[in-house]
């Protein structure tokens, strides 16, 4: 039951790192001058519908929480309707937390948002997927020995090295390098990125390491 | 020995601050000098080199020039003349610079581009010591040799208008003078009318050699509005038209007949892209420097490019240019173009003087002096000269001795520029000895307290710090016996000057006991340690202590910070660090309170599993894994869940206050724009006057608060009553400080002390009170925001950015005790006020062993990010900005650990009064 559980986890995860990959690869075929560093705008939109998808073609063929009861329609519809009303909040609240870290307030308003919701697709639209939207099984889930299940506990795993990821993406700013990528906000949304498809990538091995010691309360 | 966790925290310390002393004394090198001092003792000059024959020209060649004038603009920047800026406001000086007879150049000034080292520069052509920023405001006489001494000793007559930074420097040596002051920086107009008033008259007479004139306007302007002002025009102009009226009238007293005279035009140092100095941007280093005199050859010169000279120089060529003795401390090599004109015979006995001097400022500071390339130099072009010299007297053909002497002349250039280079060079030699025994007292201490924290933070806060045991007493004396084995072998062999080894041998002997007690020391903890790991463990009280997301956060934030100090950016910027750390810590503080909030509410089972800094988890996670069951005895008995805590409007005014400090933060830091990457981001306008008087009269609340806080502790010191006096002593004692920092910040600066209030308020109230953390965490809390509003005031790791006008808020003059005093109060009230919050907040938090606690975590907290500071400069002291970055940085980590000697012996104070109280 448990190593196939770790296995299909590993499989969504690696589907979820190559849909990243991909959307680095796939938009030079179509969009001319199209990089990574200059062209950054276009990058995170691509990349964050990309993920955005994945996640949600992942959750409704992997369906990790089984427990969800049937229901009727227009339950579903609030549902969804709450989701996206619940990642547009979390987008104002990581730009609003960004400002607060000392992003400029009225300049670069559009790089700064777009990074709200490049960590907001990495952060809030698996938990949405997984949790759904009630605010008292996220408190839950990131809270010490709160998670229930591998599906919970990867899912904090990578929330946190997105986030840890985006918090070190911020160190290089103030160097003198002069580099192209040391430009608010190219090096924290790399950062995320690069937290996001570390977490994705250790969460199955940790999991599977620690299988032994792993006791899950609903399991 | 057993002694308190807080005492032992001070001495530790205290003996730190005398460690860095060490090593700052040797990091800032004592700058080039002659041996000879600052004797009057003329020597003669050197006599002419002549091979075999008798040339017998010893004395010095007739002034060049018969009247010099000097005008010294502060922060003359070179593009403000060369520049699109010249060609606009300065119609006359670009015409004179372009087609006039003279000659342009961009003067290098080496930082700290500060004035008072820079008018040191200039006139004794030294590099002056980094530290002398320090006695920037308390400019004593200058003592090493300069050119207005010489002057003045020549018999010239020297009349000055300007900054009266000269006068202190020069007294008694201008036959008349006019000081304006610099520290009423509003003024840009009337400082400069009050020199240039005295102009008509002065041009007039003929009874001087020497003016020089400093105008503080543009330096003003500068300080007040930036580079790009459009006031900077107007001051440009109204200085063009000044070097208009002196040239013409220097024109027409010409033409009745004197010999030339030179004008010089020249900048002390240059101004950044916020118009402040004292770092080593472009801006900043690069002055203009204009010789004009009829005695040039007129040529068209190429404006855009001028050519580059050292400040220095222009020391030794006012010197030959007056036909006086070069000051014996420069550095400088003569502008050459200036001696263009001259006979050949003359040119090259110009450069012989500067050579010769040269050269014996190396003898004197190089032992291996012999093997330098430019004494080599200098050798073989004094024989050379010699040569000439004997083919001149015997009148030889004229075309072999223009070929030879235009190859003396090229060698004697030479060797001016390697000496010149080699003395500069010399300057940032190190005294590397000094610094080793400096950094091994301070490693020696911060291993000690690292070694310690077990035991510090145990119940009863006491240290035992083994001094007397026999095999300890063995160890000593050998380490001892070899640490001055060693001391004597370095001293006796050492090439260059050595401040440690100077020093008395009492002193010295006591500095390696007290270094070798340290090492006995450490090595007798570290035994015990072993012993007692090896001994089955009697308390099993912590092995599943976990360190919460709290105490994970304080543990990396130290060590981040620690470690980004070794790269310059993150020096410059290391405000934008501290709001960073500050920024997360309020993060973790509400991702805390939330958790406590809601899932206490919950009431499902499975709150057994996480609430984890509630009842069941009895050991929280503590930042020091072992110790520290006192305070958490204390909060497990008083621990009642935050929902019981607070009811109601309260609870959610204490979920929204992380939120609320956040905001403020990013108020603050956009108060004042520090640092260098983002410093020409808008902040609000500043340098406003105050009274005197006003002032005087908070003065006194101060202290009369300040009084009864002190006598409300002594006397709960003395009576032992109630716990309540002690308090509020200490709050009386908060408060008066929180005033004397209203009286000496900016005006525009007093939102960062409300701030500063309503966040500690909302802190203790909503946060620390409910959530109770241990000393050690809260510790580290007010020493991270005591850091940020260190850096929310406007300071940054930059000498510049000091608020030197704090130190004379109610003084009529500048004395030096006070103005020092509440300049260090001022620079640092953040870290003060913040330090003071800890000791009220702690004392008012009844718990006996957190005080002591306190003050040791303090003690660590701030004794790491200094040691690893100092290995890092001196890893680092071939860097290039070693001095622009690195130094300044070092300067401020001395007084910052100097502080908190302060703090920690307060702390210590405190605790012992609540000792004597149980």
């Amino acid at each position: 039951m448990k190593d196939t559980d770790i296995k299909k986890l590993l499989y969504a995860h690696l589907l979820c790192i190559f849909s990243i990959i991909l959307s680095v690869l796939i938009p030079p075929l179509f969009l001319e001058n199209f990089s990574i560093l200059e062209t950054h705008l276009t990058w995170l939109c691509i990349c964050s519908g990309v993920v955005t998808a994945v996640n949600l073609v992942l959750y409704l063929v992997v369906k990790p929480n089984t427990s969800s009861k049937r229901s009727s329609l227009s339950h579903k519809v609030t549902r969804v309707l709450k989701c996206c009303i619940y990642f547009l909040m979390s987008c104002f609240i990581f730009h609003v937390i960004f400002v607060l870290y000392g992003a400029p307030l009225i300049e670069l308003v559009l790089e700064t948002f777009l990074f709200a919701v490049i960590l907001s697709t990495f952060t809030t639209v698996p938990c949405l997927c997984l949790l759904g939207p009630r605010l008292k099984a996220w408190l839950r889930v990131f809270s010490r020995n709160g998670v229930t299940s591998i599906w919970e506990n990867s899912l904090q795993i990578t929330t946190i090295s997105s986030l840890v990821g985006a918090w070190l993406g911020a160190f290089p700013i103030p160097l003198d390098w002069e580099r192209p990528w040391q430009v608010w906000p190219i090096s924290c949304t790399l950062g995320a990125t690069f937290g996001y498809v570390a977490g994705l990538l250790i969460s199955p091995l940790w999991i599977y390491w620690n299988r032994k010691q792993l006791s899950y309360k609903n399991n | 020995m057993r002694l308190g966790s807080g005492t032992f925290a001070a001495c530790c310390v205290v003996i730190e601050v005398l460690g860095i002393a060490v090593f700052l004394r040797g990091f800032f090198p004592v700058p080039v000098r002659s041996s000879a001092g600052a004797e009057h003792r003329t020597e003669p000059p050197a006599p002419e080199p002549s091979a075999g024959s008798s040339s017998n020209w010893t004395k010095l060649p007739p002034p060049l020039f018969s009247k010099v004038v000097i005008v010294l603009i502060d922060a003359l920047r070179d593009d403000f003349l060369f520049g699109s800026k010249g060609v606009k406001f300065m119609p006359y000086t670009t015409y004179l610079v372009e087609k006039g007879a003279s000659h342009s150049f961009v003067a290098e000034a080496k930082p700290p581009t500060v004035t008072m080292p820079r008018i040191k520069a200039l006139t004794t052509g030294s590099l002056p010591g980094f530290v002398d920023v320090v006695r920037n405001l308390n400019s004593p006489t200058l003592l090493e040799d300069n050119v207005i001494r010489q002057a003045k000793a020549a018999g010239k007559r020297m009349i000055f208008y300007g900054d009266e930074t000269w006068v202190k420097l020069f007294p008694k040596h201008f036959v008349e003078y006019d000081g304006t002051t610099s520290f009423f920086v509003s003024d840009y107009t009337e400082v400069d009318n009050n020199v240039t008033r005295h102009l008509d008259k002065v041009l007039k007479r003929e009874d001087w050699d020497m003016l020089i004139l400093h105008y503080l306007g543009l330096d003003h302007i500068g300080h007040i509005s930036g580079p790009s002002s459009p006031l900077i025009g107007h001051k440009l102009s109204e200085m063009d038209n000044i070097l208009m009226k002196i040239h013409t009238s220097l024109l027409s007293q010409e033409r009745e007949g004197l010999s030339p005279s030179l004008l010089v035009l020249c900048g002390d140092h240059g101004m950044s892209d916020t118009g402040s100095h004292g770092a080593s941007s472009t801006g900043e280093v690069n002055t203009p420097l204009i010789l004009i005199s009829s005695a040039f050859e007129r040529k068209p010169g190429d404006i855009r490019h001028p050519k580059r000279v050292q400040q220095t120089d222009l020391a030794a060529t006012l010197a030959i240019g007056l036909s006086v003795p070069i000051p014996k401390d420069s550095v400088g090599s003569l502008i050459v173009p200036v001696i263009e004109g001259r006979p050949m015979r003359d040119q090259m006995r110009f450069l012989h003087l500067n050579t010769v001097q040269l050269s014996k400022l190396l003898q004197e500071n190089v032992p291996s002096y012999e093997k330098d390339p430019g004494f080599e130099q200098f050798k073989v072009s004094e024989k050379l000269h010699g040569n000439w010299i004997k083919l001149y007297l015997e009148e030889s053909h004229s075309e072999v001795l223009f070929n030879l002497g235009t190859k003396v002349l090229r060698q004697y250039l030479d060797a001016l520029k390697t000496l010149s280079l080699a003395l500069s060079t010399q300057v940032a030699q190190y005294d590397v000895y000094s610094m080793m025994v400096g950094t091994a007292v301070v490693l020696e201490v911060l291993t000690l307290l690292l070694l310690s924290i077990p035991q510090a933070l145990r119940r009863q806060a006491k240290v035992d710090i083994p001094l007397s045991s026999p095999a300890f007493s063995l160890l000593f004396y050998l380490m001892f016996l070899v640490l001055s084995a060693i001391h004597i072998i370095v001293c006796t062999s050492a090439e260059s000057s050595c401040y440690f080894c100077g020093l008395l041998w009492p002193v010295a002997g006591g500095v390696m006991v007290l270094m070798s007690a340290l090492l006995c020391a450490i090595v007798s903890v570290l035994t015990k340690m072993f012993i007692s790991k090896s001994l089955p463990s009697k308390n099993p009280a912590h092995p599943n202590s976990r360190w919460s997301e709290l105490d994970l956060l304080i543990v990396f934030g130290t060590v981040g910070h620690v470690l980004s100090l070794g790269a310059s950016s993150f020096v410059e910027e290391e405000h934008q660090t501290w709001y960073f750390l500050v920024n997360t810590l309020c993060l973790a503080l509400s991702q805390e309170l939330y958790r406590n909030c809601f899932l206490e509410d919950d009431g499902e089972p499975q709150h057994h599993f996480h609430m984890e800094p509630g009842i069941v988890d009895a050991t929280p996670g503590l930042p020091y894994r072992t110790g520290c069951d006192v305070w958490e005895q204390d909060t497990v008995r008083e621990r009642l869940s935050l929902s019981d805590m607070l009811r109601g409007r309260e609870k959610w005014m204490a979920l929204a206050s992380p939120w609320l400090i956040l905001a403020c933060c990013r108020l603050l830091r956009s108060l004042n724009q520090t640092g260098v990457q983002w410093a020409h981001r808008p902040d609000f306008g500043h340098w406003l006057t105050r009274g005197i008087i006003e002032a005087r009269f908070v003065y006194v609340f101060v202290l009369g608060i300040l009084f009864t806080g002190t006598k409300d502790l002594l006397k709960s010191q003395v009576i032992a009553t109630d716990f309540k006096i002690k308090t509020v002593g200490l709050w009386e004692i908060h408060s008066g400080l929180v005033l004397l920092a209203a009286l000496l910040f900016r005006p525009h600066n007093l939102p960062v002390l409300a701030f500063s209030l309503l966040i500690q308020t909302v802190l203790t109230k909503f946060i620390w009170k409910p959530l109770r953390h241990d000393a050690a965490e809260i510790t580290v809390m007010h020493y991270w925001f005591g850091q940020a509003f260190f850096y929310f005031q406007g300071n940054s790791n930059n000498i510049a950015t000091v608020d030197i006008s704090a130190g004379f808020v109610g003084l009529d003059t500048y004395v030096e005790i006070p103005a020092m005093f509440l300049t260090a109060f001022g620079t640092y009230a953040g870290p003060v006020l913040w330090a003071s919050h800890l000791v009220h907040f702690l004392s008012s938090v009844s718990s006996d062993s957190a005080l002591s606690h306190a003050c040791f975590c303090y003690a660590l907290i701030c004794s790491i990010p200094v040691s690893t500071y100092i290995i890092l400069v001196t890893s680092l002291r071939y860097h290039l900005f070693i001095w622009s970055v690195f130094s300044p940085k070092l300067l401020y980590e001395g007084m910052h650990l100097l502080i908190t000697a302060a703090i920690c012996v307060f702390f210590t104070a405190m605790d012992q009064a609540s000792l004597t109280n149980s």
